[in-house]
């Protein structure tokens, strides 16, 4: 993508809310925004490491449950209660990370499904932190000094503000020593050990910070619906991810973004252009020629059509 | 100095070194040679820490490598190359070179998500210095290229620059001559001899014969995996073990 191309974007996004009206729009764009975080956290694991987590929604639901919990019974307010979710999904990721140390491919993605199994019962049935099934109503919206962050604009300028910041700290793990070791670990992990890349250190750092990322997401996603019930550990959610990831092109940086945006919308669209027997027929179509012609994604499609500059 | 005194390792019932000693001068070049099946990439394996011995111990400038993860052994200079060509394949020639500078590197996770201002200088030294070894091995015109898409020999040299990014005070080449043309054999000779120049201790086992006894300082002949012969070119060439374990006992393998 040219530079120029990139300011445009940024400065589409952030007039977004002078653009449309309809509150239902704004929705859609709020939630695009929460899968953005999601699917670039995803990315980091299965677009540069090449390792596959099949429970992301486990750091998502713990980051939802972490904020939701601290505001409702201890009080807190929303900041440091987000800092506390990003921490304790952290945390959950650097447990997954050790835990799954020499596990790769097929192994690794059990490990993950496990966990998230693991958690979602924990959620649903430790009643008297959780509420169980009927979940936890009620979450406040965040504030912002003396303003609230409750009408649909500001939180979408939140979600937005998280978008990028993400988007950032993506960019410079990348585009340094850290994001070409965890590539290396992609490519080829017994020659990347053999020029010195502590391979299973950089797998572990690389969890840690995808899992952080997913609990920004799961804050955010609790604060904006005002509601936490185990449906976060749903395996749907992980599934969006990854098809999001996949679609958009894994292991590149604007990919998961471009992913998140097309599969947020596009179930939207459906639902208005079709009656809901086709809906989810239209989308499993569209899904298998995104994966028939673009077997790569979006981007690298992209990139391959018009070669950047160097 | 690389010293390797009674290497022993075992898959299950099978025995694929036995007592293996020897030792690897430094600024030296050294061969190992022997049949198929001999345990020379067992040994690589072993003094690289991708295998566990079952027994012995490999130490190298007195200090033991034994238990010793590859990374943290190549933290120590020791870098090899791999027998069946090991690139990251879908990585340019370039991003392939820079990866192997990993250790030159000193950026560490904190100082990369603030963003410090030095590490721009640090890249491009970096970029510099993989520029540098890409032109050592001749490949100054594919560096912008897919390394997975080049043709075999060249790739073969791709992976000599990235074990030569690690900065190896003693390297180890696993077969770098296999399936190569003869005029690229000649090639690799000549860039194995200049790197030994730069005071890099050289280990390598190779089939080619005539690339053998042209480059070496000393050969080891492994055979049924023991130590059967040791010594210069010319007295390898009329040891009468070496002659019988190629020509005699496993005709045809060598």
């Amino acid at each position: 993508m040219t530079r120029a191309g990139g300011w445009l974007l940024v400065m589409a996004a952030l007039t977004l809310p002078l653009w449309i009206q309809s509150p239902y729009h704004l929705h859609v764009a709020i939630m695009a925004g929460i899968f953005g975080v999601l699917a670039m956290s995803l990315n980091l694991l299965l677009g540069y490491t090449g390792q596959l987590s099949l429970g992301h929604a486990a750091f998502f639901g713990i980051g939802a449950y972490t904020s939701a919990l601290l505001t409702l019974k201890l009080e807190w307010s929303f900041w440091p209660a987000l800092a506390a979710a990003v921490a304790l999904a952290g945390a959950a990721g650097f447990f997954i990370g050790r835990l799954a140390l020499k596990l790769r491919g097929a192994y690794f993605v059990l490990v993950t499904i496990s966990f998230a199994g693991v958690i979602s019962l924990v959620s649903i049935n430790w009643i008297e932190l959780t509420n169980g099934p009927l979940g936890l109503p009620g979450v406040p919206a965040p504030e912002l000094g003396p303003w609230s962050l409750r009408t649909k604009t500001a939180y979408y300028y939140l979600v937005l503000a998280a978008v990028v910041l993400s988007y950032l700290v993506c960019r410079r793990l990348v585009r340094s020593r850290f994001g070409r070791a965890l590539v290396a670990l992609r490519e080829n992990e017994p020659l990347a050990e053999s020029v010195g890349v502590d391979v299973t250190r950089y797998l572990v750092l690389a969890a840690v910070v995808s899992a952080a990322m997913a609990g920004l997401g799961g804050s955010l996603y609790a604060h904006y619906t005002r509601f936490v019930s185990p449906e976060v550990f749903l395996f749907t959610y992980t599934v969006t991810m990854v098809i999001m990831v996949v679609a958009g092109g894994k292991g590149t940086l604007a990919g998961p973004l471009v992913g998140a945006v097309l599969f947020t919308v596009l179930p939207e669209a459906l639902r208005a252009a079709a009656s809901w027997q086709w809906q989810m027929l239209a989308y499993g179509v569209l899904l298998i020629l995104l994966v028939f012609f673009l077997p790569r994604g979006i981007v690298p499609r992209l990139i391959a059509a018009f070669p950047p500059r160097r | 100095m690389l010293a390797v005194r009674d290497l022993a390792v075992r898959f299950g019932g099978v025995t694929a070194l036995e007592r293996v000693s020897f030792d690897v001068r430094p600024g030296s070049i050294t061969s190992v040679i022997g049949p198929n099946g001999a345990g020379k990439t067992t040994a690589f394996n072993a003094i690289t820490g991708y295998l566990r011995p079952s027994g012995g111990r490999i130490t190298y400038d007195r200090l033991p490598l034994t238990g010793l993860r590859p990374s943290a052994i190549a933290r120590r200079g020791i870098v090899r190359t791999f027998q069946k060509t090991s690139v990251f394949p879908a990585l340019s020639v370039e991003d392939n070179v820079l990866t192997g500078l990993h250790l030159r590197g000193t950026a560490g996770f904190l100082g990369i998500l603030a963003g410090r201002r030095r590490l721009v200088a640090e890249e491009l030294a970096l970029a510099v210095e993989a520029a540098s070894i890409i032109d050592f091995v001749g490949l100054m015109h594919r560096r912008r290229e897919i390394a997975g898409a080049l043709p075999y020999g060249e790739q073969r040299l791709v992976e000599l620059a990235v074990a030569l990014a690690a900065r190896p005070r003693l390297l180890l080449l696993d077969e770098p001559g296999a399936g190569m043309t003869g005029a690229e054999k000649m090639v690799v000779s000549g860039l194995i001899r200049r790197v030994r120049e730069q005071g890099v201790t050289i280990l390598l086992v190779e089939h080619d014969m005539r690339m053998v006894m042209g480059i070496s300082d000393t050969v080891i002949v492994l055979n049924g995996g023991r130590v059967i012969a040791e010594g210069a070119p010319e007295a390898i060439q009329a040891h009468p073990e070496v002659i019988r374990a190629y020509l005699g006992g496993s005709a045809g393998s060598a």
